[in-house]
């Protein structure tokens, strides 16, 4: 008998998965909103804390999910409708990319347009922008580009350096027994180099402005043009002057590169990285202005001396039901922003959330938000198959395998397919 | 919950159900015709689900993604062979193409030497289902965690600093190294990195299949030999290997088929750079980062290509043995 039902368990087996499969995805409650984003961890808790009061107002509930993948969720989604009804976008890039395909919905119609432009630096609310609706909007801000020193090392708050020459010069004056002037550490996993693409960033904005700047990201200046080559012979030079050299830099995460900078003897004067590093590695467990403290990215051409990198998190709508909109547009307002900043590591692109738990972050918030020449992340903006060429020849270049016109020339040939109009 | 338990009910009792009404239709339909021809036909019937599913799974998609292969990365115009010369003409592929040749050889090198050197050397000793076991282990872990523990391996820090990876500890105390492992370019050393920490997941299984077939030759076909005072030398290379042939064939292809298809151990330990990349992450970062499908297509299209002979050859081993039977 017991023979004749052996086929039996198998079926079942397999009629079980079945069953947990068939049921598992979302069901269309109006009262959730799904939502995906970046944010893990202690970011996720920040977020889930911002919420917290829209969801005791309005009795809605918020189904969040972190995931780093969420250009791979997207890109997958956007074809087979499979969407969130919230997500936070990798850049304005993709954001333009889903609202032509038309899945991103508008928001004109959802935010307090007038309260929302007042509080908001206008460089952010034209990123968001495609045409002229509004698709996307900055929920958190960071701002690239800030030098920290180690202050027991020397304290650069009296007269921070103004050019790059009197930063060299002043390292170089104060570098006591360090190893090297710079550390710099551009491992991160899939997107290793992205650190790197962010100094080749601030030294260009710095030489040649924004509008070379906005031209190069866009496709309309060569990478094998000299004021791109300039840009990349004087990131060489900083990689041939940091701890391990190039080699210690591909090897090293991005998280902990700053760590030699409180070694003893230390390895390095001076660490680029922006904001939110303030949070992490040695950086997290010391105090911002006391243990540690940052200075803006000097100027290189004094022409443009006020012109700042930044990045933020775009977030947008793909189901524009009322409980999705209701909370996209209280997110965006400063008292929600207020939330997320007092949590600390984040900037928030509305002026008015000044919650920030110290000076350092509170200096920094009102750089993005009162910046006068104002730049996104220009790797951020590329065609994506742009963007991971650039990361992938930045590592290649930083560990010395290709040099730099090597790395410009390949770049280019990328770029001649990657800003090829679709067909 | 209750919606679940009410589909978890029905799926329980209704698909044994509907395979039994199938078996059970089948034979009403086999009535109809004569009793002769019944034989012929019942295997048929009873395999169609089977082959409905394979048809909707693995043939619908193929075909679907060999269209694609020659469509642009919307799938809307067909470009005829524009993906395959983009394929051919870029620096990019035709690296990872290389790289996925350095893994075929070297993967299948390692992991069948090393699984035929212990298969016979744990044969010889009290301990072999211990040591079987240990080397056997690292097959069980995901490819994913097998590449963020040789991370930690491979681990640099500048000389001076304290070495925290364990390589690099180990060789610090015969005063040498520190070696960037996985960021020397030069003869592919850090492709070579990335295939031992396929070859250490996979030598287990090579060295279980070897050593059953070894246990299958006839004992009595060594003693002989040994009468005849063979060394044991003479004993394995004139009797142990010529009969172990066929099995180091179905493993050494297995393994082929493994190296084209190498992504996890790339993709998490270097992600592709610094010349480390392979087909299948060429595959996924076209596909799900660039959303140029038509590239991805092409890029499967070869790499199914390159796997076909690879299976036939294996089946034909197959049948052949099949035969000796």
């Amino acid at each position: 008998m017991a023979r004749r039902f052996r086929w039996f368990l198998p079926l079942v087996v397999i009629a079980l998965v079945m069953a947990a499969c068939g049921t598992s995805t979302p069901s269309g409650d109006a009262k959730t909103v799904t939502v995906i984003g970046t944010w893990t961890d202690a970011e996720q808790d920040a977020f889930l804390a911002m919420v917290k009061p829209w969801e005791t107002d309005t009795g809605n509930t918020v189904k969040y999910q972190g995931t780093r993948s969420i250009n791979d969720i997207l890109a997958a989604g956007v074809p087979t409708g499979v969407l969130p009804d919230l997500a936070g976008l990798p850049g304005p890039g993709q954001m333009a990319e889903y609202a032509d395909a038309g899945a991103l919905q508008p928001l004109d119609d959802v935010l307090d347009v007038a309260t929302y432009t007042d509080e908001t630096s206008p460089a952010l609310v034209n990123l968001g922008k495609v045409g002229d609706k509004t698709y996307g909007v900055f929920i958190k801000a960071a701002l690239k580009g800030l030098i920290y020193y180690n202050t027991a090392s020397h304290d650069y708050a009296a007269s921070p350096p103004a050019t790059w020459d009197d930063l060299i010069s002043q390292g170089q004056a104060n570098i006591g027994d360090a190893e090297a002037l710079w550390c710099v550490g551009i491992e991160s996993g899939d997107a290793s180099g992205w650190p790197a693409t962010d100094w080749i960033e601030n030294i260009l904005l710095r030489q040649s402005g924004p509008d070379v700047y906005n031209d190069w990201w866009a496709g309309k200046v060569k990478w094998t043009d000299p004021k791109i080559k300039a840009a990349f012979d004087l990131y060489k030079e900083v990689i041939d002057n940091s701890y391990g050299g190039g080699t210690n830099t591909v090897a090293t995460k991005f998280e902990l590169a700053g760590d030699p900078l409180f070694k003893s003897p230390p390895g390095c004067e001076f660490f680029e990285q922006a904001n939110f590093m303030s949070g992490l590695g040695k950086f997290a467990d010391l105090k911002a202005g006391t243990d540690f403290n940052a200075f803006p990215f000097p100027a290189i051409n004094p022409d443009y001396a006020k012109a700042v990198e930044g990045a933020g998190d775009l977030f947008g709508m793909f189901h524009a039901t009322d409980a999705a909109k209701s909370l996209m547009k209280y997110l965006v307002t400063a008292p929600a922003q207020d939330i997320w900043v007092k949590a600390g590591g984040a900037l928030s692109a509305n002026k008015n959330a000044t919650s920030y738990p110290d000076d350092f972050s509170k200096n920094a918030g009102a750089a993005v938000a009162n910046a006068e020449q104002f730049v996104f992340d220009a790797s951020d903006l590329m065609p994506s198959a742009m963007n991971a060429a650039f990361w992938s020849h930045m590592v290649s270049l930083t560990s010395g395998s290709e040099t730099v016109d090597e790395a410009l020339k390949a770049l280019q040939t990328v770029a001649d397919d990657a800003y090829k109009p679709a067909a | 919950m209750t919606d679940k338990l009410i589909t978890a009910a029905i799926v329980v009792v209704g698909v044994p159900g509907v395979l039994i009404g199938y078996i059970w239709a089948t034979e009403q339909v086999l009535r109809i015709l004569p009793e002769r021809r019944r034989p012929d036909i019942r295997p048929w019937l009873w395999l169609a689900p089977a082959l409905a599913f394979l048809a909707l799974f693995l043939v619908y998609p193929m075909i679907g993604t060999i269209l694609r292969s020659f469509q642009d990365n919307l799938g809307k115009t067909f470009v005829g062979l524009d993906n395959f010369f983009w394929f051919f003409g870029s620096a990019d592929a035709l690296s990872a193409l290389k790289n996925n040749l350095l893994w075929l050889i070297f993967l299948t090198l390692f992991v069948v030497g090393f699984g035929l050197l212990v298969a016979v050397l744990v044969d010889k000793v009290k301990y072999e289902s211990f040591a079987k076991s240990v080397i056997f282990v690292p097959l069980a872990i995901s490819m994913v965690a097998a590449g963020v523990i040789w991370l930690y391996m491979y681990q640099y820090k500048p000389p001076g600093a304290v070495q925290t990876g364990t390589l690099n500890a180990a060789i610090g105390v015969a005063g040498l190294g520190p070696v960037p492992w996985l960021q020397v370019e030069d003869f592919s050393v850090n492709t070579f990195m990335l295939i031992i920490v396929m070859a250490w997941m996979w030598t287990g299984f090579a060295m279980v299949i070897i050593s059953a077939a070894l246990k299958g030759i006839n004992p009595e076909l060594m003693e002989a030999a040994r009468m005849d005072g063979a060394t044991e030398w003479q004993v394995f290379r004139g009797i142990v290997f010529p009969l172990l042939v066929p099995t180091l064939v179905v493993v050494s292809t297995t393994m082929i088929i493994t190296a084209l298809k190498a992504f996890d151990v790339v993709f998490t330990m270097t992600s592709g750079n610094l010349n480390t990349n392979v087909i299948a992450n060429e595959m996924y970062a076209e596909m799900f980062k660039f959303g140029q499908y038509g590239r991805a297509s092409a890029i499967a299209v070869v790499l199914l290509l390159a796997i076909i002979p690879i299976m036939f050859f294996n089946i034909g081993r197959f049948r052949a043995q099949e035969a000796v039977r």
